[in-house]
């Protein structure tokens, strides 16, 4: 068995050894779904093999790509141009996989990316990249040269009538552009605040045209299943759910790092067989399994399986599937005031509950850190993580995200918050000086 | 502000970049956000002055453009310093020690965060996740991305910055 039937993302970067150039990743198989898809199939029957294979959103949350895709075919109600954008404003603290399929791996990209612009039937596609990713986008920039030079970009696309314009837009910052919808205002060139839904974007919009959007990982998905078919690509999942996924371990273990496992791999065995488990001298106490605006998951849930179904039975939500660990030594009071400082900045500021709510929460967990807490003030964060994560107070899910890890350290680590108050200070700060200098 | 005084605000290389951009664009005013950034690559920073040169250019107002300009963290309205050092202070950082190293840095340069050192080296800015979570903590000077960052050895980090 080669390395890319068990590994399609990233199989070809772990066997050329280092960034996969267009000839290595063509005589790995590279662009023959496409060349499939355009050649062979009709746009219909494209989106008819995603939606078989199970594909499922890699950018956080779990849609099903080939319904997607769906709502976007066939003609347009008025004639104008669909737009495909990938979504590569990587930005959800704790993630960092989309970095490495674009800097190694930057063709398998622009091939799903390929396929999903036939399947929707759209002429021009953006990449829609964070401004910090500079090394990815010199490697994207390269890449679409490359398979421009190919004929697999530009006019005449594989040599059918089908044309394909791709481009890479910079962002100028801000944790929202990965928001669809701001995302589409950021592309127009406005600010980034998200729009009331509906119309949703295959309705309206870029330029209020038919546009999809997905993630980085989700369009690398796409490659091998038109290559080797919907069944075996279910087969490469251990549970319910389809295919591999990229999982990241960040942390006190003893190897940070990705690996493209099979979807469905347990928590436990991703953190002790592949990140070399915990560093000496640190215990696990709970984890964000999907990046920032993912619940705490701890102890009861380590053996459960990464997937969408199964995590988010457990009450919080599989993500972008790298997790972030929080080891014995660190606060949970003082993570969630990080925490709350990111949502808190990063908020467009368009929502009142966002806006005015998330600062309010930082401030107070600020307090509580500092010994400042008051009798009343868990119960006073208990009822902000219900109003400002609540269904529908805000126009998009950036607020109720921010709550998704404050409400469930309100749950598990309820203990430590009221040792804060009922002490006036942190328990943990003298004890992490102990350990430095122990270190 | 005249023809003239809109071209000596912008250069001819800015201006035949930014209409390069609008030329794929739907409309003028969609190039906004790669039309400061580009004004920004080659001065370091967008000025007021640039700025409504820009508006003028795009065909929108310079307050609408201002707007925009101020809403992204990596367009700067104010001058930098040569060089852009930007420190991770999100959770995975966070949880490596990026608060600590964030002391150290502010130590070592011997200013605070938002800003620059007398003789325009160096500016300070926060920044969230930079994707790079497996080399906590991290830190980014102008493109280049540096972790895991041990603090001892900041000052070498720096010396490669002139």
């Amino acid at each position: 068995m080669s390395t890319l039937d068990t590994k399609p993302l990233i199989g070809r970067v772990e066997e050329v050894g280092g960034r996969v150039a267009i000839a290595d990743y063509e005589s790995g198989g590279g662009y023959s779904g496409a060349r499939r898809a355009l050649t062979q199939m009709s746009p219909e029957e494209v989106i008819d093999l995603v939606k078989d294979a199970g594909l499922k959103g890699r950018g956080g949350a779990g849609f099903p790509t080939g319904m997607k895709w769906n709502f976007a075919k066939g003609e347009p109600l008025t004639p104008g141009p669909k737009y495909l954008v990938c979504n590569a404003d990587e930005m959800e603290p704790g993630t960092f996989k989309d970095r490495y399929l674009m800097e190694y791996n930057p063709h398998i990209l622009i091939e799903g990316m390929i396929i999903g612009a036939f399947a929707i039937q759209a002429e021009i596609a953006y990449i829609f990249l964070r401004g910090e990713y500079h090394d990815p986008y010199d490697q994207l920039i390269e890449a679409i040269g490359e398979a421009t030079e190919r004929g697999y970009l530009g006019t005449s696309v594989c040599g059918t009538d089908f044309n394909l314009d791709m481009r890479v837009h910079l962002s100028g910052g801000r944790y929202i552009c990965g928001e669809e919808t701001a995302l589409l205002n950021a592309l127009e060139g406005k600010r980034a605040q998200p729009r009331s839904k509906p119309p949703f974007p295959p309705a309206s919009g870029a330029w209020g045209r038919p546009t999809i959007v997905n993630n980085v990982e989700t369009f690398c998905n796409v490659p091998a299943i038109l290559r080797n078919g919907s069944q075996w690509y279910q087969d490469l999942g251990l549970t319910e759910d389809a295919g591999t996924k990229l999982y990241g371990v960040s942390g006190r273990v003893n190897k940070p790092g990705l690996w493209e496992l099979p979807m469905g791999t347990p928590i436990r065995e991703i953190i002790d067989d592949h990140a070399g488990g915990m560093r000496n001298g640190f215990k696990l106490r709970g984890l964000l399994p999907g990046g920032a605006s993912t619940d705490f998951l701890v102890e009861e849930h380590f053996d459960l399986a990464m997937d969408y179904a199964t995590i988010q039975s457990a009450g919080s939500r599989m993500g972008t599937g790298t997790m972030i660990l929080m080891d014995d030594s660190i606060c949970p009071v003082d993570m969630c005031r990080n925490l709350e400082h990111f949502f808190a900045q990063e908020s467009c500021g368009f929502c009142t509950p966002c806006r005015e709510g998330i600062p309010w929460v930082e401030s107070l967990l600020t307090d509580i850190e500092n010994g400042k807490g008051q009798p009343g003030d868990l119960e006073i964060l208990d009822q902000h993580a219900a109003y400002i994560g609540g269904p529908s107070n805000t126009f998009c899910l950036h607020a109720p995200g921010a709550m998704e890890p404050l409400q469930s350290a309100l749950k598990y680590f309820r203990e430590d918050f009221e040792q804060h108050i009922k002490l006036s200070r942190c328990p943990y700060k003298s004890r992490s000086e102990t350990s430095v200098s122990i270190d | 502000m005249s023809e003239s005084e809109l071209v000596s605000a912008l250069s001819a290389e800015e201006i035949s970049e930014v209409e390069s951009e609008i030329s794929h664009l739907p409309d003028r005013q969609s190039a906004a956000i790669d039309a400061l950034m580009i004004v920004q690559r080659h001065r370091g920073w967008v000025s007021d002055e640039s700025l409504y040169a820009l508006a003028q250019l795009l065909e929108m107002s310079s307050a609408e453009l201002d707007s925009i300009a101020t809403f992204y963290n990596l367009i700067f309205r104010q001058p930098v310093g040569r060089h852009v050092v930007m420190v991770c202070d999100s959770v995975s950082c966070y949880v490596m020690g990026a608060d600590q190293l964030a002391t150290k840095v502010q130590e070592t340069l011997g200013i605070k965060f938002g800003e620059t050192t007398k003789d325009g080296r160096f500016t300070l800015l926060p920044i969230v996740c930079l994707g790079a979570c497996d080399r906590a903590p991290t830190i980014m000077i102008d493109k280049d991305l540096i972790g895991p960052v041990d603090d001892s050895s900041l000052q070498d980090v720096f010396a490669e910055y002139e």
